[in-house]
């Protein structure tokens, strides 16, 4: 843990920092090219007091972006991955959620910043893809006013001029007509066009950050790889940092250069795709390899899926929250039991919230993970 | 859209003519069904205390003997042409478009009903944006505010205005701010054509009071749907986009939430203009409320008739209106 920035305030930070990340991290604050960090996460937490008791939804997740990077957040339901990118564009403001850390966003610390500095910053540095692009269209307006809205917000032009930018996004993003689609409603779109929809909508103001929580869940399997490829051609294009949320690991093989694996509020691993494919390290990671179907495998060969359900973010189980369900714990001389594991580099850049060894962790991967899936 | 509302139109055309079956059905075959001879149902025409030759005449000059659908034809053919009801020796004229004749008071119904028409036209609109503006707003407000002190205040005064009846919340403005703290004193119509300003003044009490009872339940109504809209997902999207939380709650809430107040909001006027009775006869208001009720009491069936097809004919009007203004706000309605 100790190479992981955490205090992104104190001055000694990124001393003796060997990971790529947390340099660029360290030369942050003067920098304002395109290349770098873009977003850094420190310990941010999302707390939302209901009468049943405290939901901790994030709980002490750390990360960073660079632009031009593509983040995939992965994990089951409820941990805490909506929660967290719903709260890097401030959306949590307003509502009874506490937050606390600090979101850094070029520079800029959001937790601290003011509303309406994080409105401004809203749909133009920072923009989000929905899942379910039917629901978070508006039903009552065309999908050119919906579009030129954000721009005309952000930027000094009139109605017209918005309204031929929407255009051209609709263009880009692969609607044909777009002259003549950009006057319809959601309602005469087909589903993939509604996700293109909303694409150009994100992309209205060229944001830096493009969130996009679970793009392709409600969609077609045929369209589902159509949103994929558009995203990735835009990011290119673009140059944005993206943010990929998803439960689809598929998704996250598809375009995410690093990953980050949720779990309960928290971060369980962290590192390039290639880390969390080919050589992960947490148990949790383990599991949804496991539960992953495959066509390279014999038809014989069940799913491995991971016992148990997801905890309660109420009442989180005391050491590792992963410790009920993981087969490892045996290992670890109890401590999974009683203490929470910091997240620990294992590799440059590759970090593990677990109490296994390196070594145990490289070997169980090896021997008894990898050869079954 | 323009193919839309031709469609209504004619659909409209049908509803009306279906009503004046009904309505003619419930006066005329009704009681013939329930074994009355046409001498017995002539003598309903006539008022109280009526006199057998009086009778025999309005028997004749109404044609109650004939067939029934000659009696609705002659009805039809009344209101497009108006008619004569003539006995041999005594003719009376009922002229387009007539909607009955009161043989009671001896005159045509519409003229009447059309005398007391702004009356009852002058307190309902008055109260009607009364009770939209400010139903409307304490409701978004109460729902942007959920659970303070507002929310809970405004939300108890709208149960008691939902609660109270007209006549009880009437009589106690009229005791508080007409005789006790006289700033409307002598409540009474005057006509909007001879002084505007004592027109207003005098309807101030009885569309607050009108207003009161609408604009509890609509406020109650916006409040339910504006928490509904609020939780959507476009909202959501809204918010995404960097949107100033006014534009928001106002441009995506609120355009969301009013589509079923407005629906409400049409048949609620439409009933109100056939007769607000209930608020005219507590302010002494001589509108189409007070009408019915005097016809009632004479047991005047022709004019009973005659505002019972207007009533519904308002009614039918505004749920033309309302289903026009619905695809004007929902677009999903028009394609």
């Amino acid at each position: 843990m100790a190479r992981w920035p955490r205090d992104a305030a104190s001055p000694e930070r990124g001393e003796g920092v060997t990971t790529e990340a947390a340099q660029a991290a360290a030369a942050r604050p003067a920098n304002t090219g395109h290349s770098g960090t873009l977003l850094e996460v420190q310990d941010l937490r999302i707390h939302f007091p209901t009468d049943d008791g405290l939901v901790k939804a994030v709980d002490g997740l750390t990360f960073t972006l660079d632009r031009g990077r593509t983040l995939g957040i992965v994990g089951e339901s409820g941990s805490g991955k909506s929660v967290t990118s719903l709260g890097i564009l401030g959306l949590h403001r307003g509502s009874s959620a506490r937050i606390t850390g600090e979101i850094w966003l070029d520079g800029e610390n959001l937790v601290a910043a003011d509303s309406d500095r994080v409105r401004q910053l809203r749909g133009s540095k920072m923009a989000m893809i929905f899942q379910d692009p039917l629901s978070a269209l508006h039903p009552y307006y065309t999908v050119g006013q919906q579009i030129s809205e954000a721009y005309l917000i952000h930027n000094k032009v009139g109605k017209k001029a918005a309204l031929q930018h929407a255009i051209d996004l609709l263009n880009r993003v692969g609607i044909p007509q777009p002259a003549t689609r950009v006057n319809d409603y959601p309602h005469q779109f087909s589903g993939g066009m509604r996700q293109r929809a909303m694409i150009a909508m994100a992309l209205s103001c060229d944001p830096e950050l493009l969130i996009a929580d679970e793009p392709t869940t409600a969609l077609d399997v045929t369209v589902q790889a159509q949103i994929l490829d558009l995203i990735s051609d835009l990011q290119e294009e673009y140059g944005s940092a993206v943010i990929i949320i998803t439960h689809d690991l598929g998704v996250v093989a598809e375009l995410a250069d690093d990953v980050l694996v949720m779990y309960a509020g928290r971060s369980a691993e962290y590192g390039t795709a290639e880390d969390i494919f080919d050589r992960p390290g947490h148990p949790y990671t383990w599991g949804l390899l496991g539960s992953m179907p495959r066509l390279s495998a014999a038809r014989t060969e069940r799913l491995m899926p991971i016992k148990g359900t997801p905890p309660s973010l109420i009442n989180v189980p005391p050491g590792c929250p992963f410790h009920p369900r993981c087969g490892y714990t045996g290992l670890t001389s109890g401590l999974s039991d009683t203490e929470v594991p910091e997240l620990r580099e294992v590799a440059p850049g590759h970090l593990v919230a677990c109490h296994l060894s390196a070594g145990q962790q490289r070997q169980i991967w090896a021997e008894q993970i990898k050869v079954k899936l | 859209m323009i193919l839309f509302i031709i469609r209504r139109l004619v659909m409209t055309v049908f509803l009306l003519i279906l009503v004046s079956m009904i309505t003619f059905a419930i006066f005329f075959l009704v009681p013939r069904l329930a074994g009355q001879s046409a001498y017995q149902l002539a003598a309903q025409y006539v008022g109280r205390n009526p006199i057998p030759s009086e009778i025999r005449a309005v028997e004749v000059k109404l044609g109650l003997n004939a067939p029934l659908y000659l009696q609705y034809g002659r009805y039809l053919k009344g209101i497009v042409f108006g008619v004569h009801y003539s006995n041999g020796t005594d003719v009376s004229y009922c002229p387009f478009p007539c909607f009955g004749y009161s043989f009671r008071n001896q005159q045509p119904v519409w003229p009447q009903l059309i005398s007391d028409a702004p009356v009852t036209l002058s307190l309902a609109i008055g109260a009607a944006v009364l009770w939209l503006t400010g139903g409307v707003a304490i409701g978004v407000l109460s729902a942007l505010r959920r659970g303070t002190f507002f929310d809970r205040f405004s939300m108890g005064v709208a149960l008691a205005g939902v609660s109270l009846p007209v006549f009880f919340t009437g009589l106690i403005s009229l005791e508080l701010f007409s005789y006790k703290w006289p700033i409307f004193p002598n409540v009474h119509y005057v006509a909007i054509t001879s002084n505007p300003l004592l027109w207003a003044r005098n309807l101030v009490l009885p569309w607050i009071t009108l207003a009161f009872l609408y604009a509890a339940l609509y406020a109650r109504l916006t409040r339910a749907g504006m928490l509904e809209t609020m939780g959507e997902d476009y909202i959501r999207t809204a918010r995404a986009k960097g949107l100033p939380e006014r534009v928001v709650v106002v441009k995506h809430g609120l355009r969301a939430a009013l589509t079923p107040i407005v629906t409400i909001f049409g048949l609620d006027l439409g009933l109100l203009l056939g007769g607000a009775i209930l608020t005219e006869t507590t302010f002494s208001l001589p509108g189409l409320g007070q009408f019915t009720i005097l016809a009632i009491q004479n047991q005047d069936l022709p004019e009973i008739l005659g505002v019972v097809m207007l009533a519904s004919f308002f009614i039918v009007i505004a749920n033309l209106v309302v289903d026009i203004l619905y695809a004007v706000v929902d677009p999903r309605v028009r394609h």
